[in-house]
């Protein structure tokens, strides 16, 4: 049986707020009912209608877990609404959007609110172990004497040197490398300088920028915070990028010797993004307006040490099923994690011998232009909520093909622990689609 | 469970033993929804106490059988039947009589708070041993006695301050607010304050253990013992403020109960007399069922709105907003972009988040309010509701948009003030759905709404918008189309003869203090400040089509718009208002300044805008503030005549 597509109906996300070493003025489950509540009021249908709410989220905090369920109720669901929240690091905005599709293919939905959210700048101070068997012991201690004793056996050492939620988040478990370490070994394997690197993340500011001006981001609602603050656009992004500033920023994950520093990387931010997603049945019902379909998706695994090159290993697949070309692909959106990382994908596609070895290809794939990619910027400049990412490229992606007046494209996020995923996209209207099916 | 109907003449109380000896006595008041003490169930409540006598339970719980509450307080409709002293007396005898019973039996009592519980309900609560509040906000304790101009005199004045000390009483007993059931434990008032799950086993607990009540702290008792003098001068002081001792005798005379007798009414029949005589108590008692046929109306519909829309988030569109969202509905606030709906949902947030205490409901309630900068909300809504700025084109242009995309059976609805909603349905192809639902400002403690019926109105949807008003808990006035309806109607020419005044030599302030000593909550000429004095002067130009008075053209000319730009006929500064000192108020000025308000009254009456007195006289008081205890404008006048 071939891939049933499954239609995008709508979507929107807020703005990506990026984190300023204190907590931001949104929790995630806030951001994600903002921007939720902002796109189903146009529906046709009422809240209560959805089948399910499936939420990715790669940091929910500690007491919004589910947080799935505590945004479909706060955005008035209904007690009935099954509501799931899924984990697949920096892809679980796009895992949410993949078991939408499963659900509604294998008939269990028709309507699905389906998107990803984090709140970065939330992430937890940790208490380490030492504290942690400290509080044991203290609870344990029932008389004053002992508790006095407790008090005088702390160091300040353990209070003062706490665990850094999102390090620990950005660190691969396995093999203990960070993120940004990945994106250095890619940098290394295909010798992509550090020059090519501050100049791939300049455009991405400056297209960002061109794409605000144009206003070519209307999948943006502005969110507006208890003192009344409306935050309307992506605040990561810089008009004023340049090569000469990039070049004073020091390399952070290799100290000294490194090539990727902050501003070669995606921001550390919040944000959240939805997408409505219905079967065809959903779409008679209700007589929406798709904004295109979704007509394949793929993960792949590979070496954690690599995980930036995911997007190569879940994309090729899909171009290979539908006998497509890298060039047969309007337009792609790959998020950017770390410049190093999406250069390394277009290295990797245009190597022989990483095309023959790892994809098990006869040769190169071949050469992915600029211009097709990225064309309205990406994570360096925009940010990377991480679980919010994966839902926005895909939502970016239809709505950048409708302004081009394009029709195929593929979204693909590398994810941390050596995964990728990509979604082949379609913005075909519905009676084509129609038409296609007789 | 054994159960042990003592009498079968009992119609309104239930008694049942159970296994473990302990008597529950529930509440049942026959035909009625909700229980209050009425002279019969007062009567049976004696009957079963005499029963327990004769073979004393282990303990007894009183509780209710009606799921809106436990006690209301005594009935009300009992009240206007007090005419002479002797019956007053009789009246506080019977309850003052009976809980000191009730307070003196041998076996433990206890009182199962679940909703309301106010006056003689919780006059009944405060005479068992305990008191076992259930954690649900409709739980809400209280001696609202004051606010029908009598005393709690069923043992209140004698137990609360025993209780929890005789500031928090006095306060409750004075202002007639009420307090939850975390606040009445936090008080001392209630034992312990537990969810509905765990009320009957934690009562029958209680009241097993039998422990010895909690006494308030030393300062309390010996505020409530050595120190009542001081006390007693304090909240004299405080109340004066508020309220003048000819207008409102009643709390003085709480004050003196509670401070010389020992909280006993009947040590001192001549408060009790001169409370009966006194025309405020049957007044205000006049104003409680005058509000409560407010209440009524609506009730005939079944309409239940959702969703609402508001359009125009601006100062009154963004409060009906807030409002409604706190009632529980989903709203969209739309207005031309987000920077104009941010303000409103910042004003909300602030608003709630001082009244709501619990995080999660102020969460809910901000959720609810959702900024809708393309109209979005219009679509789906029950009731939509236009609050732009006052101008018949504008608003024209905006109705026959949203009728195009509203549902046909969502109320349409204008809170104009100033235009002709005749004026405004001419564009609709449906001129005949659109109805006034005028709030007025601040919307949040104006408990009146205008529902306006230009002619020829669908009836329907003059129902519906009632039953809305009901369902955001205001208090609906039907009133015909007419420039001003009824409140702003009656109020132009009162401040239009303030403002004459002072054109003619007196200080703003005099004016003022000459209402204020009239019974008024607020002087006219600071009304002006804070209606605005363009507003003013578009609606004496509309309503009056006089010339302006002076002392308006001046400051009006000069930019100063009253309390919005800081200055108008007083100075606004940092949440402070400068008004000079008043001089001597000439005599019968306030009778002059009132005059054409009880004029326009009567006009509006005889022109059958307004149906008839009695309910004039509920919207001039609820829509204004106007003195409650005249009983109203026209209650004033037939008075004055009579």
């Amino acid at each position: 049986m071939g891939f049933q597509p499954v239609y995008v109906v709508d979507g929107a996300r807020t703005p990506f707020l990026k984190g300023r070493n204190a907590p931001g003025p949104f929790a995630a489950s806030d951001l994600a009912v903002q921007a939720g509540r902002a796109l189903l009021i146009r529906q046709p249908f009422a809240p209560t209608q959805l089948d399910e709410v499936i939420l990715g989220c790669a940091s929910p905090s500690a007491d919004e877990v589910n947080i799935a369920r505590v945004v479909a109720l706060r955005l008035g669901c209904g007690n009935q609404m099954p509501a799931w929240t899924v984990m697949r690091n920096c892809a679980s905005g796009m895992q949410a959007i993949d078991s939408a599709i499963a659900n509604i293919q294998n008939g269990r939905s028709q309507l699905v609110l389906a998107g990803g959210v984090d709140a970065l700048s939330h992430a937890p101070l940790l208490y380490n172990e030492a504290m942690v068997r400290w509080f044991g012991q203290m609870m344990q201690a029932r008389t004053m004497a002992k508790k006095v004793a407790m008090f005088a056996r702390l160091r300040p050492s353990q209070l003062l040197s706490p665990v850094i939620g999102i390090l620990k988040g950005l660190t691969d478990p396995v093999i203990g490398l960070l993120m940004g370490q990945t994106a250095e070994n890619l940098a290394w394997r295909f010798a992509i300088s550090r020059q090519q690197m501050d100049e791939y993340s300049v455009r991405s500011h400056q297209r960002a920028v061109a794409a605000r001006t144009a206003g070519r981001l209307g999948e943006i609602v502005p969110v507006v915070d208890a003192r009344g603050k409306v935050h309307a656009e992506d605040d990561g992004v810089r008009a004023d990028s340049s090569l000469a500033g990039l070049g004073k920023l020091k390399p952070f994950f290799d100290r000294k010797y490194g090539r990727v520093t902050p501003g070669n990387s995606s921001q550390i931010t919040d944000g959240a993004a939805w997408l409505i997603l219905a079967s065809e049945a959903a779409v008679d019902q209700w007589q929406l307006a798709p904004l295109g379909r979704i007509t394949d998706s793929q993960w792949a695994g590979l070496d954690p040490a690599q995980m930036g090159l995911g997007p190569v290993h879940a994309a090729t697949p899909i171009l290979q099923r539908h006998r497509l070309s890298l060039d047969d692909i309007d337009l792609w959106e790959i998020n950017e994690a770390f410049a190093a990382q999406v250069l390394g994908c277009l290295a990797a596609w245009e190597s022989d011998e990483y095309c023959r070895e790892q994809l098990g290809l006869p040769g190169a794939l071949g050469a992915l232009s600029h211009d097709r990619l990225n064309v309205d910027g990406s994570a360096i400049a925009v940010g990377h909520p991480v679980g919010a990412s994966g839902a926005r490229i895909v939502l970016h992606l239809l709505q950048a093909l409708r302004a081009a007046k394009a029709t195929r494209g593929i979204a693909a996020i590398c994810i941390g622990g050596g995964q990728g995923g990509a979604m082949l996209i379609e913005t075909i209207s519905r009676e084509q689609a129609k038409r296609e099916n007789q | 469970m054994t159960i042990n109907r003592n009498n079968g003449s009992q119609q309104h109380w239930q008694l049942e033993v159970d296994a473990q000896g302990l008597a529950w006595a529930t509440l049942n008041k026959a035909g009625e929804s909700t229980n209050s003490l009425s002279s019969a169930v007062m009567e049976e409540l004696s009957q079963l106490l005499d029963h327990l006598d004769r073979s004393p339970p282990k303990g007894l719980i009183f509780r209710s059988g009606k799921a809106a509450g436990f006690i209301a307080g005594a009935d009300i409709q009992e009240f206007t039947q007090l005419d002479t002293p002797e019956k007053g007396i009789e009246l506080v005898s019977r309850g003052w009589q009976l809980f000191n019973r009730l307070a003196g039996v041998s076996y433990p009592t206890l009182a199962l708070v679940r909703g309301h519980c106010l006056g003689g309900g919780l006059e009944l609560a405060l005479a068992c041993r305990y008191l076992l509040a259930v954690d649900e906000p409709s739980t809400r304790m209280g001696l609202p006695e004051v606010m029908l101009g009598i005393v709690p005199g069923w043992g209140g004045m004698l137990r609360l301050p025993e209780r929890i000390g005789p500031q928090a009483a006095l306060d409750m007993m004075l202002t007639g607010k009420t307090i939850d059931a975390s606040k009445a434990r936090r008080l001392g008032l209630a034992d312990d304050c537990v969810p509905p799950r765990v009320m009957d086993s934690a009562a029958a607990l209680l009241v097993l253990a039998n422990q010895p009540r909690r006494r308030p702290p030393l300062l309390q008792r010996l505020l409530n013992g050595p120190l009542k003098a001081l006390v007693a001068s304090g909240a004299r002081k405080q109340v004066a403020r508020r309220a003048r001792r000819e207008h409102y005798p009643a709390p003085y005379a709480i004050i003196d109960i509670w401070a010389r007798h020992q909280g006993n009414a009947l040590a001192a029949p001549e408060l009790i007399d001169s409370i009966v005589r006194s025309p405020t108590a049957r007044n205000l008692v006049r104003v409680f069922f005058l509000q409560e046929r407010l209440k009524s109306f609506g009730k005939a519909s079944t309409f239940e709105a959702k969703r609402v829309h508001v359009v125009g988030a601006g100062v009154m569109g963004g409060d009906i907003a807030a409002w409604c969202a706190q009632r529980g509905l989903t709203v969209t606030l739309q207005d031309q972009g987000m920077e104009r709906i941010a303000p409103a949902l910042q004003r909300a947030y602030a608003a709630w988040s001082r009244r709501v205490r619990d995080a999660r409901e102020l969460r809910k309630i901000m959720d609810r309010l959702i900024p809708d900068p393309e109209g979005h909300g219009a679509r789906q809504a029950d009731v939509v509701i236009e609050a732009i700025f006052e101008d018949t084109a504008a608003k024209q242009a905006l109705l026959q948009q949203l009728e195009a995309r509203i549902r046909p059976d969502a109320v349409l609805a204008t809170n104009t003030s100033s235009l002709r909603i005749e004026d405004l349905r001419t564009v609709l192809a449906r001129p005949e759905r659109l109805i006034g639902i005028h709030f007025f400002n601040p919307v949040a403690r104006m408990p009146l709404v205008e529902v306006v019926a230009a002619d020829g109105a669908d009836p329907e949807m003059l129902q519906r918008g009632t039953a809305f008003v009901r369902q955001i808990d205001r208090l609906p006035l039907p009133v015909k189309s007419a420039p001003g309806f009824l409140v702003n109607a009656v109020l132009g020419p009162y401040m239009l003869e303030a403002m004459r005044a002072v054109d003619e030599g007196l200080a703003p302030a005099t004016v003022d203090e000459a209402m204020l000593a009239f019974g008024m909550p607020m002087g006219p000429i600071e009304l002006v400040d804070m209606v605005g004095l363009d507003v003013a002067m578009a609606a004496g130009r509309s309503l009056a089509g006089a010339e302006p008075p002076k002392c308006l053209l001046e400051r009006f000319n000069a930019g100063d718009l009253g309390k919005k730009t800081g200055r108008g006929f007083y100075e606004y500064g940092s949440g402070r208002t400068v008004k000079g000192a008043a001089g001597s108020v000439p005599a019968g000025l306030a009778e002059r300044l009132v005059k054409p308000l009880l004029e326009r009254t009567q006009q509006l009456v005889s022109d059958g805008i307004v149906v008839d007195a009695d309910l004039a006289d509920a919207g001039v008081i609820f829509g204004t503030g106007f003195a409650p205890f005249t009983g109203g404008p026209l209650n004033y006048l037939r008075r004055q005549h009579g």
